[in-house]
């Protein structure tokens, strides 16, 4: 009966949440229209289907659809996930769940469910555009695709987790996401090719949770074997990072 | 275990909340320390006090957000915490400094939280009735402070609670709300729900509640109705009047009660206790002395309060 109560209450939740989060500009502008718009802008460009060599053999739009990938995986992990809890912790919506017969648990699983979808949506609308657009591929080694996506979503969104958190506002939260967001993005490979970029700075793309998942990405999307390197890197991060958030995460 | 109400029989008054010895520390300093309070069914009763009595505190171990360090707590008959889920389908609570998404319409907060509840109200009928029925659609960020206030009462009374909580409801509100605010606080019980009303407003506990405890530094210095607070104290009170023609003011001066006489002007100010002012009219029917301008400044819980912490009542 209680248990019962409580799975009745998470659909009706998420529902909510879902409901919210279409009511909101930045997200939406930053998590689907940035990416889509990346992809059909460079996608479009001469020469964007063929494969390039200084691409390590991926065509521009292939790689551009990853890019866009790993823009919304990190805008929802390190903005969108945090920013919303610690403002829900901070405006008392957490505590005021706590006197219902719904725990609090229930809006934080609502939340990660939320930006799960959110992020399995963009990179579907990402590969249908690739492909019927500019005629891409699906990715070749999807199992290896899914798994990199997967983990990519667990340590981006383990460290949101972590980040909400610490912070003790939302307004901070947002501060520590933006601190991460942009330095993710520069060592993921997002402004310059990992492949442009001097050895130093590979190595530490290797061991950054969105370099580790691009890159996994990219090279199951090109039929390659992601390297278990990057996969360990991202899964570590992920059990860290949730084990912390876990730790220290406050209701109130 | 479920409260059972079908042996209840009118006249006997049955506790809803039991709280005894109830402890609450924080870092080694007790903010509850050693209070015992019971609530009836079908009261308002208030708990008053300045901030940091330990008032909100002591709520919330009733309601199971904070578990005591000591002290026994039962609210219908269930314990906050091992029985924390069955409790939390029977009460409905009004938190202090809790919002909700500023996106999220009034309906849907309603329909969402009713859907918490195994036997919730219609929460169409909770719109119409706390006056946001054209609010149904407006997103809580436009909302106005009152119609936040109404809506988080509507939120508290969505699951069909025997026992609200409601903490500092008007805090914030302007002395209109305020009022409108109360008349809403009486529908309630008039609904038949108890009511807890915590509440640093002397004029808001003495107008709504049955029986208070004033909290102060953690304990409760004294549980009564408001006039029996009020008569407890046996405050020094003062009545005033105008003599139409001249008269022996002496003979008031040695009726049983009277402190002080004072004139200013063509006013008598008589200062006393207890049942001063029927012995002060008395006399001076019996003397023929014929008055005009008569008053008499009724007792106040704030003299009640003043007399039973000490010190005057500060925000």
């Amino acid at each position: 009966m209680r248990e019962a109560l409580e799975m009745r209450a998470l659909p009706k939740i998420l529902f909510v949440e879902i409901k919210l989060l279409l009511r909101e500009k930045w997200p939406l502008l930053f998590v689907f229209a940035l990416p889509v718009g990346l992809l059909l802008g460079f996608g479009a460009q001469r020469g964007a289907t063929k494969p390039s060599a200084d691409l390590g053999g991926q065509s521009g739009a292939e790689y551009i659809a990853a890019i866009g990938a790993g823009i919304a995986l990190t805008a929802l992990g390190l903005q969108m996930l945090p920013t919303v809890l610690a403002a829900y912790r901070e405006r008392g919506v957490l505590r005021r769940l706590g006197v219902t017969p719904v725990p609090p648990a229930a809006l934080l699983v609502a939340q990660v469910i939320l930006n799960v979808i959110s992020a399995v949506v963009v990179i579907a609308v990402l590969i249908m555009i690739g492909t019927f657009a500019f005629g891409t591929p699906v990715p070749e080694r999807f199992p290896a695709f899914l798994a990199a996506a997967v983990l990519a979503m667990a340590s981006l969104f383990g460290i949101g987790l972590l980040v909400a958190a610490v912070a003790p506002t939302g307004r901070s939260a947002q501060g520590i996401g933006l601190t991460l967001f942009f330095p993710s993005l520069f060592f993921g490979g997002v402004y310059i090719p990992r492949e442009s970029m001097p050895g130093v700075m590979r190595h530490i793309s290797d061991f950054t949770p969105l370099g580790a998942g691009l890159k996994a990405l990219r090279d199951a999307w090109l039929g390659l074997e992601p390297r278990p390197l990057h996969l360990v890197i991202m899964a570590a991060y992920a059990v860290v990072a949730g084990t912390a958030a876990a730790r220290f995460f406050r209701w109130e | 275990m479920t409260y059972e109400t079908g042996g209840r029989k009118a006249g006997v008054n049955v506790a809803i909340i039991e709280v005894d010895g109830l402890v609450k520390r924080y870092g080694g300093q007790a903010a509850v320390d050693g209070v015992s309070f019971t609530v009836e069914e079908g009261e308002i009763f208030g708990i008053l006090g300045p901030n940091g009595a330990g008032k909100t505190t002591a709520v919330e171990c009733v309601e199971g957000l904070r578990r005591p360090d000591a002290g026994r707590v039962r609210v219908l008959g269930l314990d906050p915490h091992a029985d924390g889920l069955d409790l939390r389908q029977r009460i409905g609570v009004q938190l202090q400094q809790t919002s909700l998404p500023d996106q999220l319409k009034v309906g849907e907060a309603l329909e969402l939280y009713a859907s918490f509840y195994r036997d919730p109200c219609d929460w169409r009928e909770l719109l119409d009735q706390w006056g946001l029925a054209g609010k149904r659609d407006a997103k809580f960020r436009t909302l106005s402070g009152g119609q936040k206030q109404r809506l988080f009462i509507a939120l508290a009374l969505v699951g069909n609670p025997r026992v609200t909580f409601l903490d500092e409801l008007t805090a914030g509100l302007d002395p209109q709300a305020r009022r409108a605010t109360w008349e809403l606080i009486k529908k309630i019980r008039a609904g038949g729900v108890t009511v807890v009303l915590v509440s640093h407003f002397m004029d808001e506990v003495e107008e709504l509640c049955d029986r208070v405890a004033i909290f102060d530094g953690g304990t409760i210095v004294a549980t009564d109705t408001p006039q029996g607070l009020i008569d407890q104290v046996d405050a020094e009170r003062r009545m005033r009047f105008r003599p139409m023609a001249e008269f022996d003011v002496g003979i008031l001066a040695a009726l049983p009660g009277v402190k002080e006489i004072h004139r200013s002007g063509d006013h008598i100010a008589v200062t006393g206790t207890g049942d001063f002012a029927s012995a002060v009219t008395g006399a001076l029917a019996r003397h023929h002395v014929l008055v005009a301008d008569l008053r008499l400044d009724a007792g106040s819980l704030d003299d009640a309060y003043v007399a039973l912490t000490g010190r005057a009542f500060e925000l």
